[in-house]
């Protein structure tokens, strides 16, 4: 961009007020569209037939012609990037391009059903719930799923509900909850929220949990091991069954996070594996559209002996259709209702679409793009061989990395963790990415793996905004357009 | 197959660089646990899929709904779908590299903005699951923010079974206690409630509109309550009937919860978009994702997800919340909803939902055999009816006429609800002729 233009989205930035009217600017990064707020903002008397001690006297809020909304969202739509955009190969969060067809069945009318009617009087919400479940069911080599949690770590919450109900019926008063060091950062949030002590897990050597380690961590207060399997290394924990073996003779359970399934359809169930209770990441594995940050849906399968404390309601097959019960020892409800329908709808499309081959297909096709990326760029890739995802690790901070890679039109991949690799680069290019694009990822890995730290720090200078200063987000806090006036 | 990505080529290319012939040969897993049978799901085309989906779908009837009662329609225009869908929001992640999502990040600072300007507190994240799961974050916060002075949290009596339930899930692990406090006339009993708060109280929450449709008229009188016991207040609604009503801030509150659905969102089996908003005391306890302005490298204003030490990836066990995934995509359509509509708009929206369902009681406790509503005050969106007749019987007979209205156990007494907005107030017009027919009434 040139030096006459960032003054100019400079003046603009500060002084909204003088280009009322500011058309979109078409050279390179000098693209700025100005708050709602600036653009309009009216403040009317409200004017309610209910009491004047029940209203407010006033509403200050912007006030655009729906040409002008159009152009205000068009415009934010061209200042954000999205899997159609372009590759966006982030470690654990399986980025793939998500079929458009599964928009149209979301957008069916049938979906238009209130969760408060009768069983009789939504037949065909009933019936895809309970269609999905079975065949959540199957994939994940459970007995039993419930769909209800809003996402992958209400799914993790609930599973720990679940377990923590279990041992309570059993007379089991357990307090620990072990995760490995690898693990996700929700495992330890979901275990502190239901109440649990975290007892973290070094890794082996390879990575992987470290066997011993687990035999000495475990005890009588052992109520659940969380484990990501491929692990965030990308990596098949080998001796799950030795594993398994050792927290159910401590009396504790196995949970499975979802996060990494994509690297087993057709090829490996947990349940099989010896997991008690999993969660699904519908928004990761089938290939909902992700929505710059949910909705999601994180359904949960477990084995017979936890499927009385699922939370209510359940869907069963009941005499000419199907119908809602509460489990026996439910835990309740993690939702006010259903969690995300729509993202159950077209998970559910999805899985038709595909059937047993073609989600077989999804893992192998996962799982070779993932080695192949590893095998073209010039980062040196600590482990292996990899599942669906790889840990590199740069010669350079990570986060200078990333911001480089903007400039190769590409988002980044997941940095910094897991903490296990130095100056990780966790990277899971998905089933979805060409050939062609594998091999211009990797260029653009291998272009700023040959860049010197004080060029990387100069990055990114090709998006639409310069780096961004987050220390100063985070010491002046300013969240609000209320608060740009103070 | 569908979505074939490499041709036989290229895949071939890519085995022999990873050195292998075959995909089958990458996966790391030991044979006693692979899995060698089948899922029996037959794979279909595109336009196969989509009819048996859709007649899955079709499978329920359609019905004129006058449910509510935590799920909510309105219209939502047209541009709303157009402009949330287009896929540079629609297939985004979260905003974790700001320099190219600026967009989206901009998106949420307006919606974040617009739940301050309707609760008048300073500081509100860009989503919650729903309006259930942020109170359960609110009872949370109140815990850390409270931990030497009280473990209960204290909900009206008439909260429903389902907002309680998720509630009890949420308060479970750190041990806080809920509990009730009476309603009287079917609003807060003040003085009741003031013998029930204690040293013990973290927070008490009442809602407004409540469980039954009514505008709480004493909220000032609660927040002075709660202020004397150094328990914080959580308020309970939602980001229409904030258009009209006083700003919880001004009386009090020090949280408030609720459904921004209402906005953006139509009837979609419960799918809700949780807001939350508090004061800026509690600017570090908050749970969930902020955005922030900040600067670039040239000086620009610039978005960007903030204060994220509070959240699970970096903080772990000790974060605020375990939320990671939320509803993003539905606060940008929510934001959308509430730019079109503007001030003006979005006030007569609120209004509408006073008036249809004043009207609609009007209509129906001039019938014999009703009485509506069952509680004097004002109303939004739903109201109690009280019947002569079992309320089940009424609610059967209203279903023949292709209407789905819901019964509510109220205290002792079975009522029926009925919930009125601007996509079911012309059929208001069937469902008081349904009532006027109903044969046991009399």
């Amino acid at each position: 961009m040139s030096q006459e233009g960032r003054e100019r989205a400079d003046d603009e930035a500060t002084a909204p007020d003088e280009a009322p009217h500011q058309q979109a600017r078409w050279y390179a990064g000098g693209q700025y569209e100005p708050l709602l707020s600036e653009k309009s903002s009216e403040s009317v008397d409200v004017d309610s037939s209910l009491p004047d001690d029940l209203t407010r006297d006033e509403l200050e809020l912007p006030s655009l012609v729906e040409p002008e909304v159009a152009r205000h969202y068009t415009r934010l739509s061209q200042m954000n990037y999205g899997i159609e955009s372009g590759p966006i190969p982030l470690g654990s969060c399986t980025m793939k391009y998500n079929p458009s067809f599964t928009e149209d069945v979301a957008a069916h009318p049938g979906n238009r059903v209130h969760p408060l009617r009768a069983d009789e009087d939504k037949q065909g919400i009933l019936h895809l719930l309970y269609e999905l479940q079975e065949t959540l069911a199957t994939i994940g080599g459970m007995d039993a799923v419930t769909l209800q949690p809003p996402a992958g770590a209400a799914g993790e919450f609930t599973g720990i509900q679940v377990a923590k109900a279990y041992h309570e019926a059993n007379g089991d008063d357990r307090s620990e909850v072990i995760v490995p060091e690898s693990a996700h950062g929700t495992n330890f949030a979901s275990a502190a929220m239901a109440g649990y002590d975290v007892v973290e897990l070094p890794s082996n050597e390879e990575g992987r949990v470290e066997v011993d380690a687990l035999e000495a961590a475990v005890s009588d207060d052992t109520a659940l091991l969380m484990l990501t399997n491929p692990n965030t290394l990308g990596l098949f924990e080998r001796d799950i069954e030795a594993i398994a073996e050792i927290v159910h003779d401590a009396g504790g359970l196995l949970y499975y996070d979802g996060a990494n399934l994509n690297s087993l359809l057709g090829k490996a169930r947990p349940g099989d594996m010896g997991f008690d209770i999993m969660h699904f990441n519908l928004h990761k594995t089938f290939a909902t559209p992700h929505g710059g940050g949910g909705p999601g849906q994180g359904p949960i399968g477990v084995g017979e002996d936890l499927a009385p404390f699922l939370p209510t309601p359940q869907v069963r097959e009941a005499e000419g259709g199907y119908e809602t019960y509460e489990p026996t020892h439910s835990i309740g409800r993690v939702h006010e209702f259903m969690g995300n329908w729509l993202v159950l709808v077209k998970a559910y499309a999805y899985i038709l679409r595909h059937g047993d081959e073609g989600l077989e297909n999804v893992s192998e096709t996962a799982v070779l793009n993932a080695n192949y990326l590893a095998s073209q760029i010039e980062y040196d890739v600590p482990y292996g061989p990899f599942h669906h995802e790889f840990v590199a690790s740069a010669n350079a901070d990570a986060g200078d990395v990333a911001k480089a890679m903007l400039d190769h039109g590409v988002h980044p991949p997941t940095t910094k963790w897991p903490e296990i690799v130095d100056e990780a680069l966790m990277t899971e290019p998905t089933e979805t990415e060409s050939k062609r694009r594998l091999d211009d990822l990797a260029a653009a890995f291998n272009a700023v793996a040959a860049m010197d730290e004080e060029s990387l720090a100069e990055t990114p200078t090709e998006t639409t905004a310069r780096r961004i200063d987050q220390a100063t987000a985070a010491r002046n806090p300013r969240l609000s357009w209320h608060a740009l006036d103070e | 197959m569908p979505y074939v990505t490499h041709s036989d080529a290229e895949r071939s290319a890519m085995l022999d660089a990873v050195g292998v012939s075959n995909p089958d040969d990458l996966f790391d897993i030991p044979e006693s646990v692979r899995f060698d049978g089948e899922y029996e799901i037959e794979a279909r085309s595109e336009r196969a899929t989509r009819s048996t989906v859709e007649g899955i779908l079709d499978e329920s009837p359609d019905l004129t709904e006058f449910l509510g009662g935590g799920h909510y329609d309105h219209y939502v225009p047209s541009v709303v779908d157009h402009l949330s869908l287009r896929s540079e929001f629609l297939t985004s992640y979260t905003q974790y590299q700001p320099e190219i999502t600026q967009g989206f990040l901009q998106a949420l600072f307006e919606f974040q903005s617009l739940v301050v300007e309707l609760t008048g507190l300073g500081i509100a994240n860009c989503s919650m699951y729903d309006r259930a799961t942020a109170l359960g974050e609110a009872a949370l916060l109140a815990d850390r923010v409270r931990a030497t002075s009280g473990e209960t949290v204290l909900v009206p009596d008439a909260i429903s079974d389902r907002m309680r339930s998720v509630l009890e899930n949420y308060t479970d692990g750190p041990g806080i206690a809920v509990d009730t406090y009476p309603t009287t006339g079917g609003t807060v009993d003040v003085n009741a409630l003031a013998e029930r708060i204690d040293d013990d109280t973290s927070m008490v929450y009442a809602a407004t509109p409540n469980a039954r449709g009514l505008l709480e008229p004493d909220l000032d009188a609660v927040g002075d309550l709660t202020d004397e016991h150094d328990a914080l207040f959580c308020v309970g609604s939602d980001a229409v009937a904030l258009a009209v009503l006083e700003p919880p801030e001004s009386y009090g509150a020090d949280i408030v919860v609720g459904d921004a659905g209402v906005l953006g969102l139509p009837t979609t089996y419960g799918m809700g978009l949780g807001l939350f908003a508090c004061r800026e005391d509690f600017l570090r306890q908050v749970p969930g994702r902020l955005v922030g302005t900040s600067e670039d490298a040239a000086g620009n204003r610039a978005y960007t997800l903030t204060l994220q030490t509070r959240e699970q990836h970096i903080r772990r066990e000790r974060a605020t919340s375990n939320i990671c995934t939320n509803q993003a995509w539905l606060a940008l359509r929510a934001a959308i909803h509430a730019a079109w509509l503007g001030p003006d708009g979005l006030v007569d929206l609120a209004e509408e939902c006073v008036a249809g369902v004043r009207e609609t009681c009007e209509r129906i406790d001039a019938l014999d055999g009703f009485t509506a509503p069952v509680y004097d005050g004002h109303h939004f969106r739903e109201a109690l009816v009280d019947t002569d007749a079992p309320a089940a019987d009424v609610v059967d007979h209203c279903r023949h006429a292709g209407l789905a209205l819901r019964t509510v156990e109220d205290g002792d007494t079975e009522r029926l609800a009925v919930c009125v907005t601007d996509t079911n107030r012309e059929q208001v017009d069937a469902l008081v002729d349904a009532l006027a027919g109903y044969g046991g009434a009399a």
